[in-house]
């Protein structure tokens, strides 16, 4: 029974866009992502809108003072297991806004990211590649 | 041994688990063919059980400060309505001459389970969102109701006068469907589009509106609550077409009753993909003036049985 359920687990993911401000670059390759052309509701991969509903997180942007009590939020309101994946190179490390007095560090130092795709913004294919990769290890 | 037989026909065969199974299959010929309409390739087969499953395995949140028995309490109603309302019209349909008194009014109040449990569920979760979507929910219920009960009326009259499902069934294969006539057109069009609210499909998705208030009433659910609010929408858009046949269009004890099936579940799939949403007024507005004036001149035309 167990491993049924993390056959569901592995073939439904469900996502939540977490936009902790980013410059909205990502975003957009997300919502491409989501649209027709690319398609993951092949994989079972639907954007939702609430973060009860969601498997996984999309977290972009640097995250700073303002944003992190939101950020940790969002991420206890999600039932577990999910998995958080860190979207563009402003969420794996914050490159070139480190020495900023408002930044409070990359997401890992505040909550388990399980995949880094980076990239400024990557591309849909490279999404795509880095959530198979994750969700195939699971 | 009767009572065995009787558990077996609530919790199996015709109840809820083979009506479930039916249903998430359905769920997916929603999904493909949306998916074939957006130029897209769409999920496998399995996608609704491996989503149902997943649910499974989910921790199941309750919200602070809201009432947790009747957070729960909401996605069960709806399920054990659709259940029962599953056994009575297989039973009516295969055994039209039974002693099983079935009518009409009960499930008139059968298909209120669902919305009430979703009102009860969404005014609950102490959400403003979801407070949002129970009221628009409820706003909804009462707009298609009233075109759906006239519609029905007209039904009865066509009958004979007869409230009982069964004789409504044998009515017809005795003179042929309900559905070749001027009245029976405009209730099958009535009924149809009281379905497409009942499911809330788009048009009348208003309660749950995606882009507005994300999930509407279910957006603090999660988990195996959530499963069952979604699999007793699957359970809705099985045997809602089903009653629709059965009222209508002869009764599905025969083959030909799964083309008409599949055939009534794409004319749902294309409204809900061709249309934009309505807000709440426009909806009532549309059920009560436009299709509620159109159900009338049904049932009158049924009175002078046309």
């Amino acid at each position: 029974m167990g491993n049924a359920k993390l056959w569901g687990l592995k073939k439904s993911p469900w996502v939540f866009h977490l936009a902790a401000a980013p410059c909205n670059n990502c975003d957009i390759e997300i919502l491409d992502l989501i649209a027709p052309r690319w398609d993951v509701e092949r994989f079972g991969i639907v954007l939702i809108g609430s973060p009860r509903h969601a498997d996984a997180l999309l977290v972009t942007g640097v995250i700073n003072r303002k944003t992190l009590p939101r950020v940790l939020r969002v991420y206890e309101q999600t039932p577990k297991p999910c998995l958080v994946i860190a979207i563009g190179a402003c969420a794996c490390s914050p490159n070139i806004f480190t020495p900023s007095y408002n930044v409070v560090g990359p997401y890992d130092k505040h909550m388990p990211v399980d995949v880094y795709i980076p990239g400024c913004p990557p591309k849909p294919e490279t999404m795509i590649m880095g959530i198979i990769k994750a969700l195939k290890r699971l | 041994m009767n009572i065995v037989r009787i558990i077996f026909s609530y919790i199996i065969f015709p109840g809820f688990v083979f009506t479930a199974v039916v249903g998430l299959f359905l769920t997916w010929i929603d999904r493909k063919v949306t998916a074939r309409i957006h130029w897209r390739v769409g999920p496998p087969w399995f996608q609704p059980y491996a989503d149902f499953l997943k649910l499974l395995l989910k921790e199941t949140m309750i919200p602070e400060g809201s009432s947790k028995t009747l957070f729960l309490l909401g996605p069960l109603l709806g399920l054990v309505g659709m259940s029962i309302f599953a056994v009575m019209l297989f039973n009516m349909n295969f055994n039209p001459s039974g002693s099983f008194v079935g009518d009409l009014i009960v499930i008139i109040y059968l298909l209120a389970l669902p919305p009430i449990g979703i009102i009860i569920g969404g005014s609950a979760s102490k959400n403003p969102l979801a407070s949002v979507g129970a009221s628009r929910e409820m706003t909804l219920y009462f707009a298609y109701e009233l075109p759906f009960l006239i519609a029905l009326t007209s039904i009865i009259l066509k009958a004979g006068g007869s409230i009982k499902f069964g004789e409504i069934i044998l009515a017809q294969q005795a003179e042929g469907p309900f559905l070749y006539s001027i009245s029976g057109v405009i209730a099958a069009v009535v009924i149809f589009l009281s379905i497409q609210a009942k499911l809330s499909f788009i048009p009348f998705d208003i309660p749950e509106a995606e882009q507005e208030i994300m999930a509407g009433p279910y957006i603090e659910y999660s988990g195996v609550a959530l499963a069952i609010y979604k699999m007793t929408r699957a359970m809705m858009l099985f045997l809602l077409p089903l009653f629709l046949i059965s009222v209508l269009w002869g009764g599905f004890a025969n083959w030909w009753a799964i083309l008409k099936l599949l055939l009534i579940i794409v004319l749902i799939i294309l409204v809900k993909n061709t249309n934009p949403r309505l807000r709440i007024d426009q909806a009532l507005k549309f059920f009560w003036v436009g299709i509620g004036t159109l159900s009338t001149i049904g049932l009158i035309l049924a009175f002078y049985g046309l």
